[in-house]
């Protein structure tokens, strides 16, 4: 079914009687050529692109929920290419390339909206910083203007530019930053995906896997066995306890990660705005609530909620940017479970078993990285080989030292 | 979150850092696997053995139980025992 405006009008004049679900209930089959498992943004990415680009004609995707019951429904819906990191930097860049013309390859509305990103900084040397990062940025083929004090007033005259803690000096402005309609992106992947043949099923949850000479020939899940000898894993926040079922254990902690929204509001802030010094930041969505979040609890949870303590820092440094904000009521908050690595850069890699594939390790990052990372967790299951963009995304890259710290913390869990 | 500590009694989640997982008490023999000790954690959903850093208390590490799901937490021990 091929969405359009003359459809719509189509569909309009007689009640919508011609509208069909957008995937087929699958059952799941005795034996697939891959299987992912998880039926998030990732996992429904890298089933589509298994499908279009590789050509796999038997794909399952197994999930424990429903479509679009993880993360990719729990996140603040950035989108950006503003790494600085070799690996990062060509993976993220050319993960933005994709959200740029996704809508129309998916022939769903995501409503992409490039508005802009701002990261504010707050002192010479942070500018210096910042100027760096955009040279990168540039010499890497995506966007990035230095913004002084008074460019950047006039842009967002709202904020409190003298306050104490942090005056502000400037941003670096990322035009080519935006938003993107989160669950839309799971529902076209999932449309996508099923249109070229792909069993999406749903409250199937994957209880074992079957290794037979450090070979995966198969999953045990909560509606049967199922035979396949590509198996990837694309769980994010439960990817630990996913990877536990094979016997693995991963450089991956699940830490919380809360976010709030208000009530909606009149348009004003017609950005993304990073406060990174006070661990903030915001974007008003299309139906005008304010989405924000901060940092990290910094204890790991699967409780799908944070503490007060988090909750009050982020409304803090909320006041503090922009005191207008005070008079908004928040409407709701929610946390999402995040599959923290060490240097706070993803896995797209191999297992020590054979067959079984794993990507995970998004920290607060997940989001904007779908399509590439459908499109590389793709190559890796169908050719057995990383895709270029995701060569440095190693699961053995503690061991070897070859980090990507594009935080500049060091690999240690409890930094990121 | 309130943590109760074995020498301060209940105390607000704001005094303590959270230093990681219980697993990094025992350090590797000298050739032993450092990679692993380091990186690799069990990560379950469910009780999680970890240790916390009365940080603005009394500065003392405690190790805890808690329940990842839930956050309830049994009591705090001194993380190297009782002197």
């Amino acid at each position: 079914m091929h969405f359009s405006g003359f459809r719509v009008l189509a569909e309009g004049l007689r009640g919508g009687s011609g509208w069909r679900p957008f995937w087929r209930k699958a059952a799941p089959a005795a034996e697939y050529d891959a299987i992912v498992i998880g039926g998030g943004g990732h996992g429904l990415a890298t089933a589509y692109y298994l499908a279009r680009e590789h050509r796999l004609a038997r794909i399952a995707v197994l999930e424990k929920g429903w479509v679009g019951s993880g993360n990719i429904g729990r996140n603040t819906t950035i989108v950006r290419a503003t790494y600085m990191i070799p690996g990062n930097q060509e993976f993220y860049s050319a993960s933005l390339k994709m959200w740029e013309t996704l809508a129309q390859e998916l022939n769903f509305n995501l409503m992409y909206s490039p508005r802009g990103l701002l990261m504010l900084f707050h002192s010479d040397g942070q500018r210096d910083a910042f100027a760096r990062r955009g040279n990168a940025m540039l010499v890497q083929g995506d966007d990035a203007q230095l913004l002084d004090r008074e460019g950047l007033r006039a842009l967002v005259p709202y904020l409190d530019f003298e306050q104490t803690r942090f005056p502000l000096h400037g941003a670096l402005l990322h035009p080519r930053g935006g938003t993107v309609r989160h669950d839309a992106v799971a529902w076209a992947y999932a449309r996508a995906a099923d249109a070229r043949g792909v069993d999406i099923i749903e409250n199937c949850e994957v209880t074992g896997f079957d290794i037979t000479g450090g070979k995966v020939t198969g999953v045990q899940t909560s509606r049967g066995a199922i035979r396949a000898g590509r198996v990837g894993m694309v769980a994010a926040g439960r990817s630990g306890e996913l990877a536990a079922r094979a016997g693995l254990r991963l450089p991956i902690e699940s830490h919380i990660l809360q976010a709030f929204v208000t009530e909606g509001l009149k348009p004003f802030i017609h950005h993304v705005i990073s406060y990174g010094m006070g661990h903030f930041y915001i974007s008003q969505s299309d139906k005008g609530g304010l989405v924000f979040g901060g940092d990290i609890d910094f204890y790991p949870s699967y409780a799908q909620r944070g503490n007060l303590p988090m909750a009050e820092h982020v409304m803090e440094a909320a006041m503090t940017l922009m005191p207008a904000i005070g008079r908004a009521r928040v409407l709701r908050s929610w946390g999402g479970i995040m599959d923290m690595t060490p240097d706070g850069s993803p896995i797209i890699d191999r297992t020590p078993v054979e067959g079984l594939y794993l990507d995970a390790g998004w920290n607060y990052g997940g989001f904007k990285a779908t399509p590439a990372s459908g499109l590389c967790m793709a190559h890796l299951m169908a050719t057995d080989a990383p895709h270029p963009l995701a060569r440095r995304y190693r699961l053995d890259r503690f061991a070897t030292g070859a980090l990507i710290d594009e935080e500049g913390t060091g690999a240690t869990h409890h930094l990121h | 979150m309130r943590l109760i500590c074995p020498l301060c009694g209940a105390r607000d989640r704001r005094e303590f850092t959270w230093v990681g997982a219980a697993e990094l008490l025992p350090r590797p023999a000298p050739g032993g696997d450092l990679v692993a000790w380091l990186h690799l954690r069990e990560n379950p959903a469910g009780p999680l053995d970890e240790l916390w850093l009365h940080s603005a208390g009394c500065g003392a590490l405690l190790r805890a139980r808690r329940d990842t799901r839930s956050h309830a937490t049994a009591g705090l021990v001194l993380a190297g025992g009782a002197r």
